[in-house]
Parts: structure tokens; C-alpha cells; sequence
């Protein structure tokens, strides 16, 4: 069964065309004059976002030069001991935290409505806020050094190093910083997921969409469950510098390797998070200058998502010298050698795609060569480390360095200079030089390589990493001497691409469109691009559209196509289903705003204020933070359209309002519930971490919370949650007084539940400072409670709407994405409950 | 025609087998962790612990086996042949059917290699 329309009818009269064109810009234009920064337009944000990861480059890259300076020569001074410390640890925080990451989601959020042929990410707000956050965290962070506080702890911040021994605000700093920045991290991921999934121009089957979708999709799906384990652990890390709570601490029971399996359970997949995107690019740029479709896609998908899987059982090989049994690490031996399977099964489909076409010679393709021929080399290392005799030899040297290195600049940095240059004519109509670009190529191409492939042999011959001067003779002196070069090389060319970035090219004429022939979507666009992203929104139904599909341009431009118009002057598009990519909503998106900057900067103030333990302010903070979002709901989201339907086009009649799981909303909480639950189910880890390397975890006897008031609280949480259901179900039919009734006494059971749930660990005593046991304990009730708050939030919110008109029997997405809400919050009590009051009978 | 359409498929069908390998592997790791720790302590035998690991191996593998060859049904429905780029459900039901399968064939070797752990440890240090 066909799901596509009948032929396209003929175009609209020009002046028909005219107006449509005049409203469609009057919806999507861009405000101006200081205005400008209350864009949410997903190619404003991203480019700001992409502008800034490559500020933050450039500052992490000096940094890098300054630490070449210092090793170039045996007993140099030129950094202090202590300053080298900042600039390793704040180089690796940045590169990795500041530009690896963030890259992906800016790049994302910048071209995957193009690539969609969407008008816009179905949360242009999101993406909006997500930036500010990340700009403000950064900023905080970076800014840290000029004032002798940066965190010295490595960018890994192993405790008892951070916790113990580094008083001052570095740690600190890079806990709540970053948790601040991995906020904006899930906060893209909910975007690009649904992006990938429901925002597909229609026709656009699973089997149809382009590989770049598929690989951020995997990247931002890990994302999910790889950032929650860090925010856990830099949560308990952050209380134990706080308020003592000795959770890595061995004098009170704590051991700092649970720090090491958090910190690494995100640090492994996080190197795929970042190498994924990326090597996404180069899937869509092989194909265009081989001019022939991509050989074994079906192959890349396996790529992708089995990378995405077999990335989360790597994460052990990082502590292969901290004593684990032989047999756990024969077992992510195993898995680092079976992730070398699909990583390399796409570079031969490149090299496929490449032999098969006829490939043209350019710049973007030199890029890609580079990175193909850097990351085999780094995947072969990294075979290496990843035998454990080996990685004990190895493990801490400067071997390690080269090879991440290798990794990361020929994984991830070569591509995305690779995308630049090819993506460039995207951002304002204008090619970069051919001429720079190949210059920047060969100076950063033998850059790299003459300052990190003797690096291999510095590290064998056994230079640690990490330590800020060395003794002549040792054999590291030329070594060492070359790198610095090598470094300053790769600066060279590395300078030579920012500026053919940001040089003036006001004389130099617009690019023809589509300059590369291209068969992807994003090629549509117009020289410049026009805010509105497509003229009409197009039917899908080839892999390569332009290449493909005959007059495809015309049709789009002569708004042929769906929603080519905007007679209500609102910004629309489309929302699809995810296997088909069936029209299912005409979805209405919010326009400019500062709401999203003035929740960011008091959501930066909690962790700021927090960082220099100053609580009252950050507590303030938060609450500023808490009601600008409830302003920012109420008047943004969730808005009753003034009629059902609306006619997109092509015969196709659309609703305006859907909610449940068939709306974009219910899949943003149930994605946000999932990481919620993961940094939650990554604390009960902790939990039974330290009942397996304690004998004395649970204590015998156990000193509490007791069995009784545990219990009272699941049963009233339990209420809770089922009022809370029960209530979207009398929304639904309309009973009024059963709702508000049901609603309001669900929150009362709701607070009872969560004050019985503190009152298991305050009624026996526990006192979290005295042992891990009850930091554990309270941990998870204080976790669980938090979670609660929110939850009774939700329900006088829900209470609110209705009461005001905003929410009705038929229009009643806020309830529903409530009861989803409540369903994992009613599982985390459940299970916070079985831990702390179950497990111990069992143990 | 119905086995084809939208309803009656899904994404989660491609995490099939390698959520078989996630169990796998993290069975391994708790069962080795507890019994390394808690049972026998440092330099004790592995003996069940292995045995254990052996049927986790066999068992995941079936499960594998049998999402394997979902994915080749579906893969071969009809009569198209790769790279299934077509704009019709049955090439979208093959496409699927075919990553499921090269997904199961990933996740079965990424088992075997966490499996053949058994081979080269008999104690746990």
C-alpha cells in the first residue's frame, strides 16, 4: 500500500507564489538589533553553537601549545608544576567537554531540519536554551584559569586526588560546571532524537533517510545513558567535597574506584558520542564526490547502532591496573576487540563508495583522506591497548596519548574540518578557498603526525603523562623537541582554516547552488539560505532526492510541495511517523524569546553560587530558575490551536493538537525520564558496588531506615502515582470535580510519601558523614525526594491549566506527559525502597 | 501485504540482539564480580562461575539465533535483492530484516568473544 500522494498539480500563478513567499518570510523572520539574541531558529542557534565550540578549540589548542613549550626541553621552567597542571586538565575538560561534544549537537542542530527538509527541530527552544547553558558553563570554566583556580585534577578528576588533597574551587568548578553543560547535552539529545524520528519530511522511510541521521541518532540515544553515570558520580563526588560524605573515601567505608567505573561507564561510549557524528559527516561527503549512491548502507547502520551498543562494555579497559579480577578483564578485553569489528566495516564501505564512483578531487575529500589514514592508525593502537599485558606496560605513558590522539583528531577533528569545508556554502551562501584549504591540510596533516607519532616511542621508552618536566638523557629529549614542532605545525594550518573561516568575503560572489552536486536534501537550500529552511516542504522517495528524483528542485521552489504557505503568519511543520514517515501532525513552533536565556543564566546561578558553596544564593537561583521554566510552559507550550485542522497541502489535512504518545512532547519526557532513570539506576549501582567490595555494607546489624516508614512511603507513593492516572483518565472524560479531587489528593499522598521516605534514615539517625552506609542510604532517599518535589509541581501545574482553560478534556497533553512523569518516578520510590529497606534482609 | 505494514513494525526490533549481548556481558561481569568478591575471594577457583558463563553463552546465542533469523525472513520476503533503497513498504520491511540480521551476526561474535573467557581463566586473579 502506497502512502504517497497523486501527481503534484500544477504550480501556483507567480503571484499567488509572491505572497505565499512574503508570508511564509514574515513568520520565519529574524529578529534584529540587540533582538537578535532572542533567536531560537535552529540556523541562528547553531550557528552561535558552532562558533563558539570553535573558540573553545582554539583556547584548548593554546593551551596544548604552552604544554608543548614547556615539554620541549628537559627541566624547563617555563610553567609551574601547578600552572601545567590547570592547562592539562582544562585542555582535555575543553576539548572534550567544549568542542568534541557540543560540535555534534551545534552541527546538528544547524543542518538537520535542512537534512530533514523540516522547517525546524520540533524544540527550537530547547536547542536555544541548551546553548546558553553550555556558553555560561564554559565561559566558568575556561575563565577559571586566569585566576589560578582551574581543577588540576586531570580531566578524569580521580578522587582521592580531587577530594582529598585539591581544597581549592578547580574541582569544584569542573563538578558543577559540567553538570551544568551535560544538561545542555541531554536537553540536544531529546532535540535530535525526536528530530531524527518524527520531524522526516513525509515519504522518507526508515529505509530512505540519510546516514548522517542514522549515526546522530545512535550518538544522541548514548547520550542518554552515557552522561547520567557522570552526573551521578559528580553528584556524589560534589557532596563528599561539600559535606563530607565519604563516599570515595576508605576511612569511611568509600572507595574511589566507584568514581572510576562512573566516570569511565560515560568516558568510553563518550569517545563514540563524539566519534560518531562525525564520521557521519564523511558519510555524506564520500558519496557526493564519489557521485554514486553509498555502497553497503545497510552495513553503516549495523555500524552505528552496534557501535552505539558494544561502546558501554569498553569502559573497564580504562582500569585495567587497578586489580579487578583477571576474568573481568578478559571480558572487556573482548569487547574492545569486538567494537574494532563495526568501527572498521564503514571505512571499508567508504573506501567501497570511493573505489566504486568516480571520485572527484577536492578539499572536503582531502580532509577525509587525512582522517581515514590518522583513525587506522589510532584503531590500531587502540587494538593494542586494549590487550591488557600490553595496556599494563603502557598504561598512564605517553603512548596513551599519542593514541587517543590519533583517535579523536583523525576521528573526529580531521571530519569535521572535512565538514566545514563542505558545509560551509550552507552557512552564508559562500564557498571557503581551495587554496587555503589545501595549504591548512598539509600544514596540519604533517603537523599531527610529526608531533604525535613520536610520542608512541616516548611513552614505550616510558615517559608518564601528566607530569610537567623530565630528566635530560633519558632518552625523551629529541622526542619531546620534535613533538613541540609538530605542534606548533599543526597550529599553523589549524590557524589557517579559522581564518578562511572568519576572513571578510564580502567581495567574493555567492556559490551556485548545490556547488558540489550533491544528492541529499540540505542541498536544496537556496545561495544564501532563507530562514524559512525549505519553500514547501517536499515528498520523499529515494535515499538521494536530487539526484533522483526528476525536477525535484522545481517542485520545492514553486511550492509545490506540502505547508508552502503560512496563512495564519505561524511558524508549521510537519511531524511525521518514525518508520514510514507518514503526516500525522502539522506541528506549530514557538518564535524568539529570552525566557530561554533568563532560565539558563538562574540554572547557571544554582551551580555557580553553588561552586563557592554560597547555598542561599544558589538555592534563590534555583527557585528564579524553576519559575521562569513554569512561565516558560505555561505560555509557550501545549497551546489549544483556535481549530482542529488545518489543510498542508496536496490534499492533506492535518490535526494541529495531538497528545500521548502520538505527540513530540510525550517522547521529549519519556527520552528526558530515561536518562533521569539511568543517573538514578547508576546511584543503586554505587549502592551494590559497595556491598561487593565491603564486607561491612550493609552493617551487621543494620542501623536503619528500618523497615516501617519505608514501607509507608511506597504505599503512599504508590497512591500517588495511581491518582495521578486515575486523573488523566477523568480528564479525558471530562469529569471535572473527580479530576481536581484526584489531582490534589495525589499530590497530599505524594508529600506525605517522599516526608515518609526522609523519615526511615532521620528517625534511626543515620548520619551520612559518619559511614558510606548512610551517605548511600540518603542518598538514594534525597535523590528519590527530589524527584517527587517536581512530580507534585506537575500536578498543581496540571490542576493550574485546567482551572485556567489551557488544558481540556480533548487538548490534555500536560496531564499525559505528567502520568508518563509519574510512572518512572513511581518505579524509582519502588525501587529506592526495595534497596534501602529490601536488600538489606537479603544480604 | 499486512506482514508489511507500519503498525506491526518497530526500531526496537534492531536492539534485539545486541540488548542479548548487554545482558550477556553484564551477567559475566556481575556473576564473575560476586563470585570473585563474595564467594571464593581473591585467588579463589572460578569452577561454577564458569559454568555459569557457559550457559549464559549458549542461552544468549539462541536468543541471538532466533532474532537472526526474524531478520532473514524478512530480509529475503519477496523477491528484491540489496540494496533495498526503494520507496515501497517491502523494501523498508527487508531493509529493516537485513540490519536486524547483520546486527545479530555483530552481537553474536561480540558473545563468543566475551564467552571465550571461560578457555583461558580458572581461577579469578
Amino acid at each position: 500500500m502506497s502512502i504517497d500522494p497523486g501527481p503534484l498539480t500544477a504550480a501556483p500563478p507567480e503571484e499567488v507564489q509572491r505572497a505565499q513567499t512574503e508570508r511564509l518570510l514574515e513568520a520565519w523572520k529574524q529578529p534584529t538589533g540587540w533582538r537578535y539574541w532572542s533567536a531560537v531558529n535552529n540556523s541562528v542557534v547553531g550557528l552561535w553553537y558552532v562558533a563558539m565550540t570553535f573558540f573553545f578549540l582554539l583556547f584548548g589548542g593554546v593551551l596544548a601549545l604552552l604544554m608543548r613549550l614547556q615539554l620541549a626541553r628537559p627541566n624547563n621552567d617555563f610553567l609551574s608544576a601547578d600552572l601545567y597542571n590547570q592547562a592539562f586538565t582544562v585542555h582535555g575538560s575543553v576539548m572534550m567537554f567544549l568542542f568534541a561534544i557540543p560540535i555534534f549537537e551545534a552541527i546538528a542542530v544547524m543542518f538537520l531540519p535542512q537534512m530533514l527538509g523540516a522547517r525546524e527541530l520540533p524544540f527550537p527552544r530547547l536547542s536555544a536554551f541548551g546553548f546558553w547553558c553550555f556558553l555560561l558553563g564554559g565561559i566558568f570554566l575556561c575563565g577559571s584559569i586566569f585566576f589560578d583556580a582551574a581543577p588540576r585534577g586531570g580531566w578524569f578528576m580521580y578522587p582521592p586526588l580531587t577530594s582529598k588533597y585539591q581544597s581549592g574551587i578547580g574541582a569544584d568548578i569542573w563538578l558543577l560546571g559540567f553538570s551544568f553543560i551535560e544538561i545542555a547535552a541531554i536537553a540536544a539529545a531529546v532535540e535530535i532524537i525526536i528530530g531524527a524520528l518524527k520531524t522526516r519530511p513525509p515519504g522518507m522511510r526508515i529505509n530512505l533517510i540519510p546516514l548522517y541521521i542514522w549515526y546522530v541518532l545512535v550518538a544522541a540515544a548514548m547520550i542518554l545513558f552515557a552522561f547520567p553515570p557522570l552526573i551521578a558520580g559528580s553528584l556524589l563526588l560534589e557532596v563528599e567535597r561539600a559535606f563530607h560524605w565519604p563516599f570515595f573515601d576508605p576511612a569511611g567505608g568509600g572507595d574511589p574506584l566507584l568514581w572510576q567505573h562512573l566516570f569511565w561507564l560515560f568516558g568510553h561510549p563518550e569517545v563514540y558520542i563524539i566519534f560518531l557524528p562525525s564520521v557521519a559527516l564523511m558519510a555524506m561527503i564520500v558519496p557526493t564526490f564519489a557521485q554514486r549512491p553509498i555502497v553497503g548502507y545497510g552495513w553503516i547502520v549495523l555500524a552505528a547502532v552496534g557501535i552505539g551498543f558494544l561502546s558501554f562494555g569498553l569502559w573497564v579497559h580504562h582500569m585495567f591496573t587497578t586489580g579487578l579480577p583477571g576474568i573481568s578483564l578478559g571480558l572487556f578485553s573482548a569487547a574492545s576487540e569486538a567494537v574494532a569489528i563495526p568501527t572498521g566495516v564503514q571505512i571499508f564501505c567508504f573506501i567501497a563508495t570511493l573505489a566504486a564512483g568516480r571520485t572527484v578531487r577536492s578539499v572536503p575529500m582531502l580532509y577525509a583522506f587525512g582522517s581515514l589514514v590518522i583513525f587506522v592508525l589510532g584503531g590500531l593502537t587502540g587494538v593494542m591497548v586494549a590487550v591488557a599485558p600490553f595496556n599494563f606496560q603502557a598504561h598512564d605513558t605517553f603512548f596513551v596519548v599519542a593514541h587517543l590522539h590519533y583517535v579523536l583528531i583523525g576521528g573526529a577533528l580531521f571530519p569535521i574540518l572535512a565538514g566545514c569545508y563542505y558545509f560551509f556554502p550552507l552557512i552564508n551562501g559562500k564557498k571557503l578557498s581551495d587554496k587555503l584549504g589545501k595549504i591548512a591540510f598539509w600544514l596540519a596533516f604533517t603537523g599531527f603526525n610529526v608531533a604525535f607519532l613520536p610520542m608512541h616511542l616516548t611513552g614505550l621508552r616510558g615517559m608518564p603523562r601528566r607530569v610537567f618536566t623530565y630528566q635530560a638523557g633519558l632518552g625523551f629529549d629529541a622526542l619531546n623537541l620534535v613533538s613541540t614542532v609538530g605542534a606548533f605545525i599543526l597550529a599553523a594550518g589549524l590557524a589557517i582554516v579559522f581564518w578562511d573561516m572568519v576572513r571578510p568575503k564580502k567581495k567574493q560572489s555567492y556559490s551556485e547552488r548545490n556547488p558540489w552536486n550533491a544528492g541529499t536534501l540540505e542541498w536544496t537550500q537556496e545561495m544564501p539560505g532563507k530562514p524559512w529552511g525549505m519553500r514547501s516542504i517536499p515528498e520523499i522517495d529515494s535515499r538521494y532526492p536530487l539526484w533522483e528524483q526528476p525536477n525535484f528542485l522545481r517542485d520545492v521552489d514553486e511550492g509545490r510541495f506540502y505547508l508552502a504557505d503560512a496563512e495564519e503568519g505561524k511558524r508549521e511543520s510537519i511531524l511525521t511517523s518514525v518508520i514510514d514517515a507518514r503526516p500525522e501532525q502539522c506541528l506549530r513552533l514557538p518564535g524568539p524569546t529570552f525566557i530561554t536565556l533568563w532560565a539558563a543564566l538562574t540554572m547557571g546561578g544554582f551551580f555557580i553560587f553553588g561552586t563557592f558553596s554560597l547555598w542561599w544564593p544558589s538555592l534563590l537561583s534555583l527557585l528564579a530558575s524553576l519559575a521562569i521554566i513554569i512561565y516558560w510552559l505555561w505560555t509557550g507550550t501545549a497551546l489549544i490551536p483556535e481549530k482542529a485542522e488545518k489543510d498542508v497541502g496536496l490534499g492533506l489535512k492535518l490535526p494541529l493538537y495531538l497528545s500521548g504518545p502520538e505527540s513530540a512532547g510525550w517522547w521529549a519526557m519519556f527520552i528526558t525520564m530515561l536518562a533521569v532513570l539511568t543517573a538514578f539506576i547508576s546511584l543503586v549501582f554505587g549502592y551494590f558496588f559497595f556491598w561487593t567490595v565491603r564486607a561491612d555494607f550493609p552493617p551487621d546489624p543494620v542501623p536503619g531506615p528500618g523497615h516501617f516508614w519505608p514501607l509507608v512511603a511506597a504505599l503512599l507513593l504508590l497512591g500517588a502515582w495511581a491518582q495521578t492516572v486515575l486523573a488523566r483518565r477523568w480528564n479525558r472524560n471530562d469529569h471535572a470535580s473527580a479530576f481536581y479531587t484526584g489531582l490534589l489528593l495525589g499530590s497530599i499522598l505524594a508529600i506525605a510519601g517522599g516526608a515518609a521516605l526522609l523519615a526511615g534514615p532521620w528517625v534511626t539517625q543515620l548520619d551520612p558523614t559518619s559511614h558510606v552506609y548512610p551517605a548511600t542510604v540518603w542518598i538514594l532517599v534525597t535523590w528519590t525526594t527530589f524527584q517527587i518535589l517536581i512530580g507534585v509541581i506537575m500536578q498543581l501545574y496540571c490542576i493550574a491549566r485546567r482551572v485556567a482553560g489551557r488544558m481540556t478534556a480533548r487538548y490534555d497533553i500536560d496531564i499525559r506527559n505528567v502520568a508518563l512523569y509519574w510512572h518512572f518516578t513511581a518505579f524509582t520510590a519502588v525501587v529506592t525502597v526495595a534497596v534501602i529497606a529490601g536488600f538489606p534482609l537479603v544480604a | 501485504m499486512s506482514e508489511t505494514a507500519e503498525k506491526d513494525q518497530s526500531l526496537w526490533l534492531l536492539t534485539a540482539s545486541p540488548t542479548f549481548w548487554a545482558a550477556h556481558f553484564l551477567l559475566c561481569y556481575i556473576t564473575a564480580a560476586i563470585w570473585c568478591a563474595k564467594v571464593v575471594g581473591l585467588g579463589g577457583s572460578l569452577a561454577s562461575a564458569r559454568v555459569a558463563i557457559a550457559v549464559y553463552t549458549v542461552l544468549a546465542l539462541a536468543g541471538i539465533g532466533i532474532v537472526g533469523r526474524v531478520g532473514y525472513r524478512r530480509h529475503s520476503h519477496g523477491n528484491a535483492t540489496l540494496p533495498h533503497d526503494d520507496d515501497t513498504p517491502e523494501d523498508r520491511h527487508r531493509f529493516l530484516g537485513f540490519a536486524t540480521l547483520l546486527l545479530s551476526a555483530l552481537s553474536a561474535v561480540a558473545v563468543i568473544y566475551a564467552g571465550l573467557v571461560i578457555f583461558f581463566f580458572r581461577s579469578c586473579y
